[in-house]
């Protein structure tokens, strides 16, 4: 991918489901290394927009193109440089954290030390042996979080990553995921003022239409408020 | 590809080791059927036709179980997305899963085909037990290969249990009616005779079928 060429890049980009419009026309660029936060009511667009980046929904109008890679149709070049975090944990509740992580390593092609690495750095090292199903869900989310970056992605998309998560976890996950991991980052948001902390651009939505794109120092809280009247 | 089969069958194996969700309940339906077709046949054994039948559908009927069962995790627990982010040749999960259950099949008919002999098989097992290996072996191939094609359908759609026998009934009679016939002879009143070689043949043919088609359209299955 050449330097001067976006992260991520919509151009009129859209999904339905059925005869429902999810995202309507959406349009930006983000650069290598910025950070876009996307706020929005329930059922405005925000995870459809993620999930589409995340090549696990196929765009139904308009180009997006993600580290240089046209989607759907080059979706298995950007996969494996691309750390999705969503609702869902993405973990077997049956398994336990380690062999969750290890499952997901062998996916990725990374070193199971990787595995021990990031269970240190989200602080579940203690608790990696203990099904998921029997974990508080701030644990479950830390886990979340050392899967996503377990193969250390240029992008990451992040839904909602801080939810269920208290203060000190907080500060644990943001090396890996906040704006210093140094990674491009697409996140949501229902936070006005923690969400654009580390935000390099903004955008709002509303019923699967963008109703404002502007950088992140230029939002007011206002504007946001706005957003969910 | 080796690599992703063996981490989703390893995967497989440890979620069916800890929940016992699949195996045990096909194990206790065989063996609760043979105890069924006993009592409700009203004979003491069965040979020939009769007995290839009872076996066969019966294992079939089992197999459904667990193809019901087959991506259920995946589905409910976010597998796929997980599979889906990965770097990886889609068709590696179809794989594994086909093997994963050609396995479960294995292990059901360790008790299950004990268990026919003892409740309702007239003629000996040991005389027949090579040939019914080799069929059952194809057979399993053939569930195995259908069964993960259909239950991959089935999870997308709200009737998965209803979905599964739906489908996977029709795309199995061949199955079925090979197994029986070429264990038919197997199971002979007066001793074991040779395999139905033309059945196995036809159960061999059926199997590569499904593998080839199901190995074209899996890749489609997963798309949204």
């Amino acid at each position: 991918m050449p330097d001067s060429e976006p992260a991520v890049s919509l151009r009129g980009a859209g999904r339905r489901y059925g005869e429902r419009a999810a995202l309507r026309d959406v349009s930006l660029d983000l650069a290598v290394g910025q950070t876009l936060v996307v706020f929005g009511p329930n059922g405005a667009g925000k995870t459809t927009l993620l999930r589409m980046l995340a090549t696990l929904l196929r765009p139904h109008a308009g180009e997006v193109r993600v580290l240089g890679s046209a989607l759907p149709d080059d979706g298995y070049a950007v996969r494996g440089r691309i750390g999705f975090l969503g609702h869902e944990p993405l973990l077997y509740r049956e398994l336990s954290g380690r062999e969750n992580l290890r499952f997901h390593a062998r996916l990725h092609g990374v070193a199971t030390e990787r595995v021990e690495v990031v269970l240190e750095h989200v602080g579940m090292h203690r608790r990696a042996d203990d099904p998921v199903a029997e974990l508080s869900r701030g644990m479950v989310q830390r886990l979340a979080v050392a899967r996503a970056v377990l193969h250390e992605p240029e992008l990451l998309l992040l839904d909602e990553p801080l939810a269920n998560l208290d203060p000190a976890a907080i500060a644990r996950v943001q090396p890996l995921i906040g704006a210093s991991s140094g990674r491009t980052r697409v996140l949501t948001s229902h936070d006005p003022v923690g969400g654009l902390v580390g935000a390099d651009v903004a955008l709002g939505l509303k019923a699967a239409r963008v109703q404002w794109l502007a950088p992140a120092a230029e939002i007011t809280l206002a504007k946001i408020a706005a957003l969910y009247a | 590809m080796r690599r992703t089969v063996a981490a989703l069958l390893a995967k497989d194996l440890a979620l069916e080791l800890r929940t016992r969700e699949s195996v045990p309940a096909m194990v206790l339906f065989t063996v609760t059927t043979y105890v069924i077709f006993h009592f409700g046949l009203d004979r003491n054994s069965v040979d020939g036709d009769l007995a290839a039948g009872v076996l066969c559908v019966t294992l079939l009927f089992a197999a459904i179980l667990g193809i019901n069962r087959l991506f259920v995790a995946e589905h409910e627990q976010g597998g796929f997305d997980g599979f889906l982010l990965a770097p990886v040749d889609r068709t590696a999960l179809f794989v594994a899963k086909a093997i994963g259950l050609f396995a479960f099949l294995c292990v059901v008919e360790l008790v299950a085909v004990p268990a026919f002999a003892i409740l309702l098989l007239g003629p000996s097992l040991t005389q027949a037990l090579p040939g019914l290996v080799a069929v059952l072996l194809a057979a399993n191939a053939g569930i195995a290969v259908v069964g993960t094609l259909v239950a991959a359908l089935a999870i997308q759609t709200r009737a998965r249990d209803l979905m599964v026998p739906l489908l996977a009934l029709p795309l199995l009679v061949p199955v079925v009616l090979g197994a029986s016939r070429a264990t038919a002879p197997l199971f002979a009143a007066g001793g074991a005779g040779a395999l139905a070689g033309n059945w196995m043949a036809m159960l061999a043919l059926y199997d590569l079928l499904f593998a080839l088609i199901a190995y074209a359209v899996f890749d489609f299955l997963l798309e949204d």
